[in-house]
C-alpha cells in the first residue's frame, strides 16, 4: 500500500487518494488536431521506471498532487504541486516522511 | 517402553494444572499450557492424521507453526473449525479435536488404498485423466473430486456465529519481526534509544531460540524485564506478521489466549496494520527435513522440534531415539534427551565425526559417521530404520522415533516482498534475503548467522545502525548478564536427499515426493515457478517452509545446474492462514458499508417507506409495503393529476464562484453558461475529454460570480472529481472556487398541475407567476419562514419547483409544504414513481448516460456549442461518434398493452431474432398512456421511428412486440412545464 506525502496534509495512505492519470501529458491548445488529442487521451508511454502522475486527496484537502513514483519499487520521490516539476530547482530527493 | 511420553517438567506447562480434552472420540488430560500436539505426545500418540492424496499415516513433525501433517478439526459449540494445526492450538478444558481426511478411522483408513495405487497417482496426474467419456465429467468425475479435495471438513457456519474481530492501527518508528535472541537484542537498544518499537513474535512467549538452551534463562528474563520497563517498546506475542506490503505498511495476525479473549468479550483475532518507518528481521531460520523414503512416518520428527517438546513441554518424541541429522546444531537435541534420561540408540551423520559429534561420543551416544538412513520401517509409528555407509554392510537400527534435520533455513518472506534479493549463503546452504536499505535490515539467523551469541551480537548492532539512520543517539547502556558463549561448531554438509527404494517426500501436506519433482522436470516443468504449481509442492498451508529448498535441490540435481542458481519460488502474503473474520473484522452485516440517509430519513420511514440501496445512499423508494406496481402508479398519478412531492437531496450540488466562474462553466460543460442570466437555470451536459457523455444536470445562476451545479446522484462524486482536476491541472490560471455542498441543502420536488398554489403558500414572498416566475427561474426567498432557494425546474415533465432548504430545516419545509398541500391531495412520492413519470417524459437517467453514450446518440447534438474550447469538443467531433448506426436513444411502447416490457430485454428484427439491434435501458407501466413504455438504445434509432420491432427476453422466455417512438412520449411540446 503505498503512502504519499501530500505536502498540504502529510503522509497518508494511499486510499485517501484518487489516481488521476499520467500527468506527463499536457491537454493541447484549443486549435489543436484531432491527432494531437487521441495522443492526450490515449497515447502512453507506460514506463518501467520514474513515473510523473496526478493523485487527487480526496479523503483530506481535496488538492492535486503531481507525484514522481517508480512503476516498479512504487517509491516515490518526489511530490509537488501541479504548477511545479521536478528540475534542477526543485530535485528529485527522499521525500521527507514525516512520523506515521 | 516405546512411544513419546511426559519425563519431567516444561518451561510452558504447569503440572499443577490438569485439563481435560478429547481427541478422536478418546478423552485424553493435558497440562495447562501445552499445546494439542505436546499432549497427544504426552498420553504417547504418534499417528495423527493421514495425508491428503496417499493417505499414509502421519504424525507430528514440527513443534510449531510450520506443521505440515498434524492438522485437525476442533469441533467447537458454534460448529466445526478444520485446519488447526495441532503443534500451536492450544489444549484447552473441554477441547474436542478429530483427526482429518480418513474413514472410517484414522488407524484404519479406506482410501489408504491410493497409497497402494501411487503409480498411477503421481503429480499431475489430474492433468492426464478425468478426460473421457464426456458425460461423466458432471455426474461421476467432479463429485468424486470434490469429496476428496482438501484436508478438513467445512460445514456452514451459522450467521450469528462469526466470532468478532477488529482491525487495529498501529504506528512504530520501527517493527522488530521475531523476538529470539537476535531480536531482544535490537529492540532492547532501539527502545533505550527512544524509539518507538513494536515487537512481534509468533509464539506464546518472548525467546525464540533461547527457550531451548537452559544456560540463556537469565538472559532472557533481564532482556524482557529491560523491554517491559520501556515505555515506547511494545511486545506483542501470539502476533504473526503476515506479511510486507511496501511504504512501511505490514500486516499482521495476533490470536488472542482463552483469558485474553474472555477479557474483550469473545474477541479472536486482531488483525493489525502496522505502519513503520522502518522493519528489522529478525525471523530466525526454520529447520528443514531431509528426503529419503519413509521420512513421513508417524514418529519421524524435526530434531529442533524434539528438543522444543523436552524443554517447553517435559516431552520426549520417544523413549528409543534415533537421530538423522547433517548439522552440529541438531546434536542439542540428542545430548539434551541423553540428559533427560532418554539416550538416543544412535546418531546418523552423513559427514565424519566432527565437533559435536566428538559431543554426543562424550555422553555415550553412538554417532555412525559418513552413514545415512535408506528406509523406515513401521507404518504407523516408527519401529526401526536401516543405515548404509560406503564400504560397510547395512545395519537395521530399533527405535521408536527418527529425529531429523537438514540444516536451517532462513525465513526469507518479508525480505522477498520488500524488494530484497535471494543471495546464496554457501556455508549454510540455503538463501537469505536482505531488504533494501530504505525499508530496514535483516539480523541474526535470518541473516544466515549460526549461534544465538552472535546473532543477540548482530541484532545489537543492527540496532544501534537504525538508530543512528533514525537520528537518535543511544544512551550507554546498563550491562546485563554476559551473553553464554557459542560452542564451536563442525560446519553443515549439505544433504538433500538418499535414493534408494520408496516414497522420499519433500512436501509432506500435499504428499509431493522427490520423485515427483524430477517427473516435473522431465515434462519440461523446469523453472522452480513451473515445478512448484505442476506439482503443487509448496503449495499447502505449510508453505513448503521445511522442505521447500529441498525439492529446489532435487531440482537443481535433476538439472544438472547448482542450488544457488535455482532459486527459491517467490513468497507472497499472507504467512500464515487467515481467517475471514479477521479481515472483515467489525464491517460485517449493517457496518459493511457506511450509509448515506437523507435529512428526512426518520420522516421516510415512520411514513412507511421501502428503501433501497443506490451507492451508498438508502433513498424511499414507495411509500408502501405492498408489493407490485398499484402503489408506485398511485403515486405517480397523484403527480399528474394533482401534486406530490419528492426529496431529491441526493443530487450532487456543487457552489462555483470566481471572476472566472462562468468561463470555466463554459470549457466544463458542452453548452454555454456564460450566457446564462442571473436568476435563470439551464440544463446542461458535460463530456469526458474522449467526447463520451459524462453527466448531466440542471445549472442555476445565482450571481455574476456565483453558480450552482447540480450532478446525477450516481455521478455525484467522479462530477466533483472532475471539476476540481480541470481545475487545477488545466485551468490553473482561472480564479475559481468550487464548494461540495451536496449534504448541506436539502431538496424536494413538488411536481403537478397544482404544484404552484402550494408553492405559493409556504412561499408567501415571491410572486410565483408565469409571467414573473417562468419556467427555469430561479430565485433565493424564504421558505415557510426559512431562507433558501426556488428552482423552476421539472424532471417529472408536470408544472413542478424545486425547494432547496438548509439540511437541518429539512423537516420543518417538508411538513409545511404537506400542510399546504393537504387541500389539493399532496402525496410524497418515491424512486420508482420519479422514475416512472421521467420515462414517460423521455428524460435520460444514468441508464441511458452509461458511459457509452456520445451526445449524438442521446439525441444533444445540437447542445455542443460551436465556438470556444471545452472538455471533449475535438474528440466528440470524431464521425465515429455521430455515425448513423450507432445505438440512438427511442422510445417503445408494448403493442398489446397487456404485455409488460423488461430492461435489457434486445430489441431484435423478426426474422433474425438472435441478432441484436440494440436493448431498453428503462421501461416502466405507463400512467399517462396505455400499457408499459420505455426508452431504448437501438441502432440507426431515430430512422427507425414507427417501425415496428420484437423486444426479446430469453432468460424470461418473453416476447413482445413494440413500437419505437420518439423518445418525448409526453407532452412534447412543453406546454405543461411552462403553464
Amino acid at each position: 500500500m503505498l503512502r504519499i506525502p501530500c505536502p498540504w496534509c502529510g503522509t497518508r495512505d494511499e486510499v485517501e487518494f484518487h489516481y488521476r492519470g499520467d500527468a506527463s501529458v499536457s491537454r493541447p491548445a484549443a486549435e489543436g488536431t484531432p491527432e494531437e488529442f487521441t495522443r492526450y487521451v490515449y497515447g502512453r508511454e507506460n514506463p518501467l521506471g520514474w513515473h510523473l502522475e496526478w493523485w487527487l486527496h480526496v479523503g483530506g484537502c481535496r488538492r492535486l498532487l503531481k507525484v514522481e513514483r517508480h512503476t516498479l519499487s512504487h517509491e516515490i520521490r518526489w511530490v509537488g504541486a501541479p504548477d511545479q516539476h521536478p528540475s534542477a530547482e526543485s530535485p528529485p530527493q527522499p521525500v521527507p516522511q514525516r512520523a506515521p | 517402553m516405546r512411544g513419546p511420553a511426559r519425563i519431567g517438567q516444561g518451561l510452558l506447562t504447569d503440572a499443577a494444572r490438569r485439563i481435560g480434552f478429547e481427541f478422536d472420540g478418546a478423552a485424553l488430560e493435558g497440562l495447562a499450557g501445552d499445546t494439542l500436539a505436546s499432549a497427544l505426545l504426552a498420553n504417547g500418540r504418534q499417528l495423527v492424521g493421514r495425508s491428503f492424496k496417499y493417505h499414509r499415516p502421519r504424525g507430528i513433525v514440527t513443534s510449531g507453526f510450520e506443521e505440515p501433517c498434524a492438522l485437525v478439526d476442533v469441533i467447537g459449540a458454534a460448529g466445526r473449525e478444520p485446519n488447526r494445526l495441532a503443534t500451536t492450538l492450544p489444549v484447552s478444558e473441554g477441547l474436542v479435536a478429530v483427526s482429518q481426511n480418513r474413514w472410517p478411522t484414522l488407524k484404519l483408513d479406506v482410501l489408504s488404498l491410493n497409497d497402494l495405487l501411487g503409480r498411477f497417482l503421481p503429480a499431475g496426474f489430474y492433468y492426464k485423466t478425468f478426460m473421457a467419456p464426456g458425460w461423466a465429467w458432471e455426474r461421476v468425475y467432479e463429485p468424486l473430486i470434490r469429496r476428496a479435495a482438501g484436508l478438513g471438513k467445512l460445514e456452514a457456519i451459522v450467521a450469528d456465529h462469526a466470532a468478532p474481530a477488529e482491525i487495529v492501527h498501529d504506528h512504530a518508528d520501527v517493527l522488530v519481526v521475531g523476538a529470539g535472541s537476535a531480536g531482544l537484542a535490537a529492540a532492547q537498544l532501539l527502545g533505550a534509544a527512544g524509539l518507538r518499537v513494536l515487537l512481534a513474535e509468533q509464539d506464546v512467549v518472548l525467546g525464540g531460540g533461547t527457550l531451548l538452551d537452559p544456560r540463556w534463562g537469565a538472559w532472557r528474563e533481564e532482556t524482557c524485564r529491560r523491554l517491559a520497563a520501556l515505555p515506547a517498546v511494545r511486545c506483542l506475542v501470539r502476533t504473526a506478521v503476515l506479511g510486507a506490503y511496501g511504504h512501511g505498511v505490514f500486516g499482521a495476525l495476533e490470536t488472542l489466549c482463552p483469558e485474553e479473549r474472555a477479557r474483550f468479550g469473545g474477541l479472536r483475532e486482531r488483525l493489525r496494520i502496522i505502519r513503520a518507518r522502518r522493519v528489522l528481521l529478525s525471523c530466525g531460520a526454520l529447520e528443514r527435513l531431509i528426503a529419503f523414503p519413509g521420512n513421513d512416518v508417524p514418529g519421524v520428527m524435526l530434531a529442533g522440534a524434539a528438543l522444543r517438546f523436552l524443554r517447553c513441554y517435559g516431552v520426549a518424541p520417544g523413549r528409543q531415539p534415533v537421530f538423522f541429522v547433517n548439522n552440529d546444531e541438531a546434536y542439542e537435541a540428542a545430548l539434551a534427551l541423553a540428559e533427560a534420561g532418554v539416550r538416543p540408540a544412535a546418531v546418523i551423520d552423513p559427514r565424519p565425526v566432527g565437533l559435536g559429534a566428538a559431543r554426543a561420543q562424550a555422553a555415550g551416544i553412538e554417532v555412525l559417521a559418513g552413514t545415512v538412513v535408506t528406509r523406515v520401517f513401521g507404518r504407523r509409528g516408527v519401529r526401526g530404520v536401516r543405515v548404509a555407509a560406503p564400504g560397510r554392510a547395512d545395519r537395521i537400527i530399533e527405535a521408536d522415533s527418527l529425529l531429523i534435520s537438514g540444516g536451517y533455513t532462513p525465513a526469507t518472506s518479508l525480505g522477498s516482498q520488500l524488494g530484497g534479493r535471494l543471495e546464496w549463503q554457501e556455508r549454510i546452504a540455503a538463501f537469505t534475503a536482505d531488504p533494501p536499505s530504505f525499508a530496514g535490515r535483516n539480523a541474526g539467523a535470518a541473516r544466515g548467522l549460526v549461534g544465538l551469541a552472535a546473532a543477540a551480537e548482530n541484532g545489537a548492532r543492527a540496532g544501534r545502525a537504525l538508530a543512528a539512520e533514525l537520528g537518535c543517539t543511544l544512551p550507554p547502556l546498563a550491562s546485563g548478564p554476559q551473553l553464554p558463549p557459542d560452542r564451536s561448531a563442525t560446519p553443515l554438509a549439505p544433504l538433500w536427499e538418499v535414493r534408494a527404494a520408496g516414497k522420499a517426500f519433500v512436501d509432506l501436506q500435499n504428499d509431493v515426493t522427490a520423485e515427483d519433482v524430477r517427473l516435473a522436470c522431465r515434462e519440461g516443468y523446469q523453472h522452480i515457478e513451473h515445478m512448484k504449481r505442476f506439482t503443487t509442492c509448496s503449495m499447502a498451508t505449510d508453505q513448503g517452509r521445511i522442505g521447500g529448498l529441498v525439492a529446489g535441490a532435487v531440482l537443481a540435481a535433476a538439472l544438472g545446474k547448482p542450488l544457488a542458481e535455482v532459486g527459491q519460488v517467490k513468497p507472497r502474503p499472507f504467512a500464515e492462514p487467515v481467517p475471514f473474520a479477521a479481515l472483515a473484522g467489525g464491517e460485517v452485516r449493517g457496518h459493511y458499508k457506511p450509509r448515506r440517509r437523507l435529512p428526512l430519513h426518520d420522516w421516510h420511514e415512520r411514513s412507511g417507506a421501502t428503501f433501497v440501496n443506490t451507492g451508498l445512499w438508502l433513498r424511499p423508494l414507495v411509500y408502501s409495503g405492498a408489493a407490485g406496481w398499484e402503489p408506485v402508479l398511485e403515486e405517480a398519478r397523484a403527480v399528474r393529476r394533482s401534486v406530490g412531492i419528492t426529496d431529491v437531496s441526493t443530487l450532487g450540488k456543487i457552489d462555483v464562484q470566481g471572476p472566472d466562474a462562468a468561463r470555466f462553466l463554459d470549457f466544463v460543460y458542452a453548452n454555454t453558461f456564460s450566457s446564462l442570466a442571473v436568476g435563470r437555470a439551464r440544463y446542461g451536459i458535460m463530456l469526458r475529454e474522449d467526447g463520451m457523455l459524462f453527466d448531466d444536470g440542471t445549472t442555476s445562476r445565482l450571481g455574476p460570480t456565483h453558480f450552482l451545479v447540480t450532478t446525477t446522484t450516481a455521478n455525484s462524486a467522479a462530477a466533483l472529481e472532475h471539476l476540481e482536476f480541470h481545475l487545477q491541472a488545466v485551468c490553473r490560471d482561472l480564479d475559481v472556487v468550487l464548494t461540495d455542498v451536496c449534504d448541506q441543502w436539502a431538496q424536494f420536488a413538488i411536481a403537478g398541475p397544482r404544484s404552484r398554489e402550494v408553492v405559493a403558500s409556504v412561499v408567501p414572498d415571491l410572486d410565483l407567476s408565469n409571467a414573473a416566475f417562468p419556467f427555469m427561474a430561479v430565485a433565493g426567498a424564504k421558505i415557510a419562514g426559512i431562507p433558501g432557494r426556488v428552482f423552476r425546474i421539472s424532471f417529472s415533465g408536470e408544472l413542478a419547483y424545486e425547494l432547496a432548504v438548509p439540511a437541518a430545516a429539512a423537516r420543518t419545509v417538508w411538513e409545511a409544504v404537506l400542510e399546504a398541500g393537504r387541500p389539493c391531495g399532496i402525496r410524497p412520492y418515491g424512486l420508482d414513481a420519479l422514475n416512472t413519470l421521467r420515462i414517460e417524459k423521455g428524460h435520460v437517467t444514468t441508464a441511458e448516460l452509461n458511459g457509452n453514450t456520445s451526445a449524438d446518440d442521446l439525441g444533444f447534438q445540437r447542445m455542443l456549442k460551436k465556438s470556444g474550447d471545452f472538455v471533449g469538443r475535438t474528440l466528440a467531433a470524431r464521425s465515429a461518434l455521430t455515425a448513423p448506426e450507432r445505438l440512438q436513444l427511442v422510445g417503445v411502447r408494448a403493442v398489446d398493452r397487456a404485455q409488460r416490457l423488461r430492461n435489457g430485454m434486445q430489441l431484435v428484427a423478426p426474422e433474425a431474432r438472435s441478432s441484436s439491434l440494440g436493448y431498453i435501458t428503462s421501461s416502466t407501466p405507463s400512467v399517462e398512456l396505455e400499457g408499459w413504455v420505455g426508452l431504448a438504445l437501438l441502432a440507426g434509432g431515430r430512422q427507425r421511428i414507427g417501425t415496428r420491432l420484437l423486444g426479446s427476453s430469453p432468460i424470461h422466455a418473453e416476447s413482445t412486440e413494440l413500437e419505437i417512438v420518439s423518445p418525448h412520449m409526453l407532452d412534447p411540446e412543453n406546454t405543461r412545464v411552462r403553464a
